[in-house]
């Protein structure tokens, strides 16, 4: 009798998540806490940041119920086509390459990429004046596409890091010449604290819509369409009200929405 | 999965000329550190066994340091913590060699590889039969040239099989060498899985080119066998 009470509680239990799956009462984020401010775990291991907080309100908005998976960047996709997830809100850059495999919302917002180097140092993110240096991205990074693309074939050393802090560890060690990174994550994580002392934001931003893409959105199935159609609604009504601004007012000091 | 493998076949093997990556790379880490490893394990395994204690305690605390602590620790400490100092840095020649990554890998590897080279051989040396060197002994034999013509011969033979062990360990943890920045087969794996997102397929290739390598090896070593431990092999 007791296995069978069990048993049909786990039958309603599955009913209940297939039909919530449904009409999205519950919708499951991936989430790799790895990128202060966007998103990482707070000292009682907590989901912060900016993601996190734009994800809640949109669930809010939605009327729908939050679960945050919490999984590696690289296996975002896959886990997204096992269905583990139904989306990806984790500062995912908007690429060609990307889109091809799944389907994105409405930009999030913006985050350029910039180069770092030396304070003084003269460098400008071309193969020109890179030549014979040294670059350091992080490993399956759209940066790091970007400069195999158009600066490796140029005689740049470009050298590829498993996360961004070895980048910034060999930056200030003296291997690198100079890092190529988000310029968000490079102020917050790097330029802005002790260990930055002495570098800078070397030329301008770098532009390419083709690889490092348009700005960063919520990665979907293909086959959600409906569940787009609702994010970008409840997207634009929290831009409207302004929830948006008032939490790209917490944790930055510029504007991020896309243009 | 076509496409992956179009895209990274090339990287997967040997790279481009300029940028030596993925089995060539993965090779060239196993036998370089592997061979200098030997050379330098030769003379340390003896001086283990047979040297005064000033050569005796110093083998011993090198090879329990390199034996206690994980490689991965240690290339670490070498790729990182070693180039840190500025000590390191502002020695023009030295400052050079740790700026390399390569270097530092196999530099890593190298000493860790010899470390247990070194205990193998040592035990090989010690189980000498003590009938062999008295008889070298009362065909005076002594020295530099016991250890040469009786010794080692014998106490080489013996170690093989081990030391077969021990350069397939090796190789497989060359795969720690993407840590320090080194193209080895399982960063090209890495660049496949973040450009395609086929996990299956780019470590797929991995293990096989893994394998492949392997299989080579333990066919290497048994002909080695077979030439060298003929007395040992059942009477036909």
């Amino acid at each position: 009798m007791k296995k069978s009470l069990g048993l049909l509680s786990l039958v309603f239990f599955l009913l209940h998540s297939v039909a919530a799956a449904k009409d999205w009462k519950v919708i499951r984020f991936g989430v790799d806490a790895s990128y202060a401010p966007f998103e990482s775990k707070s000292p009682s291991g907590d989901l912060v940041g900016f993601d996190i907080d734009l994800g809640k309100a949109l669930c809010a908005k939605l009327g729908a119920k939050c679960v945050w998976v919490e999984n590696d960047f690289d296996g975002m996709i896959p886990a997204l086509q096992a269905r583990k997830i139904d989306g990806v809100l984790s500062s995912m850059a908007v690429t060609e390459k990307r889109k091809r495999q799944i389907d994105f919302t409405d930009l999030l917002f913006v985050t350029p990429t910039r180069m770092v180097a030396k304070t003084g140092s003269n460098l400008q993110p071309t193969p020109e004046s890179l030549k014979g240096k040294t670059v350091g991205v992080e490993q399956g990074t759209v940066q790091e596409i970007y400069a195999k693309t158009y600066w490796e074939p140029k005689g740049v050393n470009l050298v590829s890091y498993q996360n961004q802090d070895q980048v910034y560890a060999d930056l200030r060690s003296g291997r690198l010449d100079a890092s190529l990174q988000d310029e968000v994550q490079a102020q917050k994580g790097f330029l802005s604290t002790p260990q930055g002392q002495g570098f800078a934001f070397a030329g301008p931003e770098v532009e390419d819509n083709e690889i490092l893409g348009t700005g960063a959105a919520i990665g979907l199935r293909k086959s959600d369409q409906d569940l787009r159609n609702a994010l970008n609604q409840a997207l634009k009504e929290i831009r409207q009200d302004g929830t948006y601004q008032a939490l790209e007012k917490k944790y930055f000091d510029f504007d991020i929405t896309p243009k | 999965m076509i496409d992956l493998i179009k895209q990274y076949w090339q990287p997967f093997l040997w790279g481009s000329p300029n940028h030596i990556s993925g089995l060539a790379m993965t090779l060239w880490l196993t036998v370089i550190s592997c061979a200098i490893g030997f050379v330098l394990a030769l003379p340390a395994a003896v001086g283990r066994v047979t040297g005064p204690s000033w050569v005796r305690w110093p083998i011993r605390i090198y090879t329990f340091v390199f034996r206690g602590t994980p490689l991965y620790v240690q290339l670490l400490i070498i790729y990182s913590g070693i180039y840190s100092l500025d000590m390191v840095r502002n020695t023009p020649g030295i400052s050079s060699f740790f700026r390399d990554a390569l270097n530092c890998t196999i530099l890593a590897f190298t000493l860790n590889t010899c470390a247990y080279t070194t205990e193998l051989l040592a035990g090989a040396v010690r189980a000498t039969p003590r009938g062999e060197v008295e008889a070298a002994r009362s065909l005076g034999l002594a020295g530099v040239s016991l250890y040469r013509r009786i010794i080692l011969p014998s106490a080489l033979r013996r170690a093989l099989p081990a030391y077969s062990n021990e350069v397939i360990l090796m190789l497989h943890a060359t795969s720690l060498a993407s840590a320090a920045t080194v193209s080895d087969i399982l960063k090209v794996a890495r660049d496949a899985n973040a450009d395609y997102y086929l996990p299956f397929v780019a470590f797929g290739i991995a293990a096989v080119l893994y394998a492949a390598i392997c299989f080579m090896l333990i066919w290497l070593f048994r002909k080695a066998e077979q030439k060298w431990l003929m007395h040992l092999s059942p009477s036909q």
